[in-house]
This record gives structure tokens, C-alpha cells and sequence, in this order.
């Protein structure tokens, strides 16, 4: 039996359109250029599509891609990343899932999974260590995504299955539907779950039971127990076993960095109800992903209510600003009942919340009516509204279709005045913070080679004041301690950028590394936790020129889809509208136009691009990216 | 024959605190294995996904051990240091009567060497523990077991008190 090694584990390319199988071992040049998960899809991105390919045609390619550190025993390792040109924006699909899948895969043999083509019926996929079938979805298509995974467990007995599914979004083509897996795990921006669906692949499921070596595994089992102590001993990570994301609430609502009614209040007033201590009297417990000492969600039972009973898991941070901050409801429940429904049918959280918050300013504003919107009272703080307004979403009834193509489209269809309202950027609904105080934040969402999110670069330890000293040594540069100042935030962002690039590849959790707390591990432990796994050795510098790499082929890929400088914009509001609620520090702020243009000069050279955002030859020939597409695999 | 409970350390596992995160199997298996294969662990969570509930699975080292009643080559023995129970695979003729009658499911076979493997403590340092963060898997004394579960009655039996005493006032 060969025994496959962690470095040398395997791409499987499916064409569903032919229903051709192959594989492929990871080439040794690809991983010590791009590691893996992210890094790995979005070269085979860049390199696999044609300019202006049609996101739901067949000829885009969805790729599955598990971290090179995928089942060590610290950090959360069971991170997948998953690719595809975005049907949302049309710039980079990428978005990235915890649970078990990527172990599993793994465990399987493979690392990579490439597929292309379409089928004429509902199919998915079956991996069974080197066994794969493209097999019949009639009896699971429709399903929701609970259900869809233990059919397939039961239908092949085998309780250890893990799964990739869409629910009912994704096979209506919902733009911004996600994929998921077990209860909470979603891969929820930039609409992989349509690129999914538009394949007529309704899940990938996958059980392995491969030997999956380390190279040094008494030393990296000594060496995980470590780090399970650095994450577990911050604070940060306390707070957050015990509460779950839920925890950044307390801090950003209190100061004043929550859009509110979309975006025209920057805190909850009423929000108690919301508090993350609130989740005691539904929670049985919290859960983790693979390889996880954190375990950041509850689990919850909703028992009594026109909802009930209802098991869910959840919810994030961001499920209070969608269902509650910005479309102004107070209550936890109603969180509770839409985080559920938002997993069940399959569709991103995010996107529906800002997708409905902004229908209701336009509601409120009369640029949209009764007649619009089927009779449906788009109010502020109408919970079943809400409610209503995921399942026309999921299933494209009514005003539904029109929100279901996300904010570009629905624009065109409402008119020029709605644009204003909406908190988008490259085309995706911000999060519900609120950026105007914090021009850091403000520079991540707008610069984000996904449209606007926080995933790709958010310095969340911007928040705390710290000594400068202590800035520069992490930045290796001067930054501002305060969080107000735009000083050096060009070099916090574009730091953060690399180091999530690498947190993406090897498949670690971000929140496991330098994003809330300061002392969490980072370029040193991830280079030792590499060469304990593989044996490759990467100094810090290596991985930094590796996560520059990475960003610049993502950046490569908008660059050639039209994508520049105009496009790392804010949306209008964030220079017109001071805000007006929260702590001096963040009351009366706006976000000045002439500092932001500096700041975005100062990230780009930073990032060795020109003024217009796109890379420059010498970059590219620094980083070996002068000679793509190159097709190694 | 009835023997005397030991009051060695035991591994507890408390289900309740289970966040389901296999870090347990993980590094038990890097550990015995040296490879990572949780399929090859000696402790297992069991889940039922969809309804939230995981449950650890690993052997009770009981006191009177079921699978050495059944074993009919005497290859059950007992770690005098740690009480654990052992298998001799010299001994054993992989008959896996064990595996049927054990009531934890706490024995099980290696699907790679097609050999009975069963948790034996790692010498009085369980690695499983070590990696358990919700500390849903303690390695503690059985007297002090003893101690924290009468605790924790006397804590719902002193509730119960208070509301009577209330009830008088």
C-alpha cells in the first residue's frame, strides 16, 4: 500500500458534462507556490477559465480545495476552501468552510477536487477513497440542506459521511447561494452554491480512510498542544467558547459600529435582547469544528413559538446584523428562526440580510411600494416580512426574483435612485459593521478581491488601542494606535491580506490566528506547523511572498475581467453621511475622500501595483507570475 | 468473582461538554499510529448531527472486564500501573469476541492491521485528555468522581431544601 504523504495527496478533475474521472498528484511547485485550499484554487482559477466566461455556464469551474494543514490536531484545521468565477459579481468566487469535509477528503487521498461541465439531471458526487461515482439526485433534489446529508448517510449507511450540499437557493440559481455542510457550516459568499446548482450538482460526499502521514508526528502532536494553549489562553478566545462570535455584538453595538436600519443609524438602540448572553436559555451546548479547542457556536433548541421545535446551530455574529441590526428587529428569536431558515434553504445570511434591509429603506423612502412588493410590508423591525422575504429569495417568487440576483441587477431592475441606499461593493451586500469610524476597516472592505468583506483583511486589533511599539513589530511598520486615524492602516490591511491568504491555504481558522487577538499564532508558528506536516520549510518572508502571490492572481483575475481602482470604492454614503449614535470615537465620523484616496495609494505601492490597482511587470516577475496562465495542473 | 473497585485514575467522559471536534481521535490516533487516520483511534465520537448531540465512546477499564470473560486465550491482562485493561496480541487469536460483547463499545479492529485495539491510558497520560479543551474527557481519581457527583446532588438536593424553607416562611 503507498502511503500518500501529506504534500503528494491528490486533484480529482470531474467533467460532469462527459463524465470523465481523472487525478493528478499536487505538483511540489504548486505548493511551495500556493500551499493549498485558496491558494492552489485560485491559481487553477486564473488559469482554467477564458476571459469573460458566463459564471453559470458550464465552462466555469468549481473548485474544492482542502489547507495543507487539513487534519492536524490544533487551530481548526478542517478549513475548505471553495472556487469559482462569482455569478454575484463576476470578479473571484472564493469562499471558505469549516466543519469536517476537509479532512474527509483528505483522508480520501485527495486535496483538490476540479469540476467542469454540467449534467442534464440532479447528480452528486460520491468519493469513496479512490471509488468515485457521479451518482442520481432525483430523490435528494429539493431537499433542504439538513435533510440532504442524512439521506445520504442513511442511503449509503455510513454515519462518517461528510458532505458539501446546496438546498433549495442553490438549485434555483439563487446568485448569492452558498454551499454547506453539517449543521451550521456554510461557504456562504460570492454564490458558490448557484455555480453549484447551475452544474446540477446537488452534493459532493466524501469518506475516507486513507493513512494520511506526518513527517514529524510526535513532534507536531507536542507542538499542536501548544497552540491549542496560545489560542485558548487570549481572551479573545475564552469570550468566544463561551459565547461565540456573538461576543464582537457586545463591543461594536455598545461603541457604535453596527449599521442600524440598513444604514442609517450605527447602533441598535434597543438591541439588549441581542446581547450574546441572551443565547443561555436556548443553548444546549456549543459545538466545534474539526481539530478546533475553541468551538465558537451554540447549539440551540427553540422550544415554545409558531417556530418551534426547531434545532439550530449558530448563530454568527453576522446573523444579528442581517435579522436584526440592519433591518432594525430587537428580538433574539427572530435571529434564531432566520439563521435557520437562511441554513436550511442554503443561502447566504449576509447577502439576504443587506439584500432586505436595503429593500426596506427603499420601502421606507417610497422608491418602492405596496404593488412592488407583492403586498408585503417591508417595515422596519417586521420579523415576518423577514421571514417572508428569505423564502420568495430562496424560491424567486414576486419581489423575491428581483432581490434573488443580488445588488447589481436588482439596481437595474428598480431604478438608478435605489443605488444610493445600497451598501455594496463590486456588487456584494457589506457586513452590518459600520466603517465610517475606522478607516482601516474601511480600506479592507473596499480593497477585498471578493467585493465587500471583511474575510479578507479586517485588523480587528485595530480596536484595541495598542502600544505602537508593539504595531510595528506585528506590521513591521509604523500604524497609528488610534483607531480613528488613517496613519499606516494602508500597511495593516495589506498585511492582514497575506497573512489571511496563508491562513486560507494551509486551512486553518482565521480566528485562530492574528485577527482578534495579538498574541495568536502567525508567520512563525504556521512556518513550524508546515514543517512539522510536510517537511517543506517556508521562513516568514517565504509566506509573505506567498500570500502576496496569492492576492496578486486574485487580483490578476478581476484585472482581467475589467476590474481596477474604480472598483475599490466605498459606497457614497460612507463620505456624505456622518454618523450619529456610539462613543465619542465613533459619533460624528465619516470617512474623508482625500484621506482614503492617500490610503489607497499607500496600500497599492505597498502591494507593488500602479496607482490603478493593477500589478505591475516587475511584481509579476518577482513573484513568478509573469509567465500565467501556466497551466501546471 | 467479585472484586474490589480500584481506586485507580479513570478516563470520565462527560457528554455534555462534547463540542464534537474529534481533536481526541486525531491525537490519539498520531499518537498509538503515528500517522493521522481518526478511523484508527481508540475513542470515537459518536454524533447524531442533525439533532446536536455527541457522545465520546471509548473503554470503561472496568473493574470486571467483560471482554476478558470472553476472551478464550486469557489475553486480557491488566497494566499494574495503571489498571488499565491490555490486550497481548501474542496471545490473541483475533477471535473478536471482545468486540461483540463489550456493552461500551469500547474494543474495537484495526481495519489497517486487522488487529484488536483498545485504549490502554497511554501509560497513565491519556493524550485525548490533554487535547480535550471542554474537558468533556478527564483523567481523575475515582474518589474524587465520587466527590463531585455527590456535589452535585447535594447541590439539587439543597435546591430542593431551600424551596421547602421558603415554602414555610
Amino acid at each position: 500500500m503507498v502511503i500518500k504523504m501529506v504534500w503528494n495527496r491528490e486533484i480529482l478533475y470531474i467533467n460532469l458534462s462527459t463524465g470523465k474521472i481523472s487525478s493528478r498528484t499536487v505538483p511540489k511547485i504548486i505548493r511551495t507556490r500556493y500551499l493549498g485550499g485558496r491558494g492552489v484554487n485560485m491559481y487553477m482559477l486564473f488559469n482554467h477559465l477564458t476571459p469573460k466566461t458566463d459564471p453559470l455556464s458550464p465552462d466555469n469551474v468549481l473548485l474544492v480545495g482542502a489547507g495543507l494543514l487539513a487534519g492536524i490536531p490544533c487551530l481548526g484545521s478542517g478549513r475548505c476552501d471553495i472556487g469559482a468565477k462569482s455569478p454575484l459579481t463576476g470578479a473571484v468566487g472564493d469562499s471558505n468552510i469549516g466543519g469536517f469535509f476537509a479532512p474527509e477528503l483528505r483522508f480520501a487521498g485527495f486535496d483538490h477536487i476540479v469540476i467542469t461541465g454540467k449534467t442534464s439531471k440532479p447528480v452528486y458526487l460520491l468519493i469513496k477513497n479512490r471509488d468515485i461515482q457521479i451518482k442520481d439526485a432525483s430523490h435528494i433534489w429539493g431537499q433542504d440542506t439538513f435533510e440532504t446529508q442524512k439521506i445520504i448517510r442513511q442511503d449509503e449507511d455510513d454515519e462518517n459521511i461528510k458532505s458539501l450540499v446546496i438546498g433549495a437557493a442553490g438549485e434555483n440559481l439563487v446568485k448569492f447561494a452558498n454551499v454547506r455542510t453539517g449543521m451550521k457550516n456554510s461557504a456562504g459568499r460570492t454564490g458558490m452554491g448557484c455555480v453549484m446548482g447551475s452544474k446540477n450538482l446537488k452534493a459532493i460526499a466524501v469518506r475516507g480512510t486513507t493513512t494520511l502521514e506526518f513527517t514529524h508526528p510526535d513532534e507536531l502532536l507536542e507542538y499542536c498542544k501548544q497552540m491549542n494553549t496560545m489560542i485558548t489562553s487570549t481572551r479573545w478566545a475564552k469570550a468566544q467558547s463561551r459565547w461565540g462570535t456573538m461576543i464582537i455584538y457586545s463591543n461594536t453595538n455598545t461603541t457604535g459600529l453596527i449599521r442600524t436600519k440598513n444604514f442609517q443609524l450605527n447602533q441598535l438602540e434597543e438591541g439588549q435582547d441581542l446581547e450574546p448572553e441572551n443565547i443561555d436559555k436556548y443553548s444546549i451546548g456549543t459545538s466545534g469544528c474539526y481539530g478546533c479547542a475553541v468551538h465558537c457556536r451554540h447549539r440551540y433548541v427553540l422550544k415554545e413559538g409558531p417556530y418551534a421545535p426547531l434545532y439550530g446551530e449558530g448563530p454568527e455574529y453576522t446573523s444579528l446584523g442581517a435579522f436584526g441590526t440592519m433591518v432594525n428587529c430587537n428580538k433574539m428569536e427572530t435571529i434564531l428562526v432566520a439563521n435557520h431558515l437562511v441554513n436550511k434553504y442554503g443561502v447566504d445570511t449576509l447577502e439576504t440580510g443587506g439584500l432586505i434591509a436595503w429593500a426596506m429603506e427603499l420601502y421606507e423612502k417610497g422608491i418602492i411600494n405596496d404593488k412592488a412588493t407583492d403586498g408585503l410590508k417591508l417595515e422596519w423591525g417586521n420579523e415576518e416580512a423577514v421571514y417572508e422575504m428569505i423564502r420568495k429569495i430562496t424560491y424567486r417568487e414576486g419581489f423575491g426574483n428581483i432581490l434573488a440576483d443580488g445588488f447589481k441587477a436588482a439596481i437595474t431592475k428598480i431604478g438608478s435612485e435605489s443605488k444610493y441606499y445600497a451598501i455594496q461593493i463590486k456588487g456584494m451586500s457589506n457586513l452590518h459593521s459600520d466603517e465610517r469610524p475606522t478607516p482601516s476597516f474601511a480600506l479592507g472592505i473596499a480593497t477585498s478581491t471578493r467585493g465587500a468583506d471583511h474575510l479578507r483583511s479586517r485588523p480587528a486589533i485595530d480596536m484595541y488601542g495598542l502600544p505602537e511599539e508593539l504595531l510595528e513589530e506585528v506590521y513591521g511598520g509604523h500604524v497609528a494606535s488610534d483607531y480613528n486615524s488613517y496613519d499606516g492602516k494602508d500597511r495593516m490591511v495589506w498585511w492582514q491580506e497575506l497573512l489571511y491568504a496563508v491562513t486560507d491555504s494551509i486551512g486553518v481558522c482565521k480566528f485562530q490566528t492574528v485577527f482578534c487577538a495579538v498574541h495568536a499564532p502567525q508567520w512563525k508558528e504556521f512556518s513550524n506547523l508546515i514543517n512539522l506536516t510536510t517537511g517543506l520549510n517556508f521562513s516568514k518572508n517565504q509566506l509573505m511572498e506567498i500570500g502576496e502571490r496569492i492576492y496578486t492572481i486574485e487580483r490578476l483575475f478581476n484585472s482581467r475581467e475589467g476590474f481596477s481602482r474604480k472598483d475599490d470604492n466605498l459606497p457614497e454614503r460612507y463620505f456624505k453621511e456622518p454618523t450619529t449614535l456610539g462613543l465619542s470615537a465613533a459619533r460624528n465620523k465619516k470617512i474623508s475622500m482625500e484621506k482614503f484616496n492617500k490610503m489607497l495609494d499607500g496600500y497599492y505601492k505597498l502591494h507593488s501595483w500602479d496607482s490603478n490597482g493593477v500589478p505591475t511587470r516587475e511584481s509579476l516577475k518577482k513573484l513568478d507570475l509573469d509567465h500565467e496562465p501556466s497551466n501546471l495542473v | 468473582m467479585r472484586r474490589r473497585l480500584t481506586l485507580q485514575k479513570m478516563l470520565v467522559i462527560d457528554p455534555e461538554k462534547c463540542t464534537g471536534c474529534r481533536l481526541c481521535e486525531t491525537a490519539c490516533s498520531i499518537h498509538n499510529e503515528k500517522t493521522c487516520e481518526p478511523e484508527r483511534a481508540r475513542i470515537h465520537i459518536t454524533k447524531w448531527e442533525n439533532e446536536g448531540i455527541y457522545i465520546p465512546i471509548v473503554c470503561q477499564q472496568c473493574d470486571i472486564p467483560i471482554c476478558e470473560t470472553v476472551c478464550p486465550m486469557h489475553a486480557v491482562k491488566r497494566d499494574p500501573e495503571t489498571h488499565a485493561v491490555i490486550i497481548d496480541s501474542e496471545l490473541c487469536v483475533g477471535c473478536r469476541l471482545c468486540v461483540q460483547f463489550c456493552p461500551f463499545g469500547g474494543v474495537g479492529v484495526d481495519d489497517k492491521t486487522k488487529r484488536i485495539i483498545k485504549c490502554d491510558l497511554c501509560n497513565g497520560e491519556p493524550v485525548c485528555v490533554e487535547f480535550c479543551q471542554p474537558e468533556a474527557l478527564q483523567y481523575i481519581n475515582a474518589t474524587t468522581l465520587n466527590m463531585r457527583k455527590r456535589r452535585a446532588a447535594a447541590e439539587k438536593f439543597s435546591e430542593h431544601l431551600k424551596k421547602m424553607l421558603r415554602a414555610n416562611y
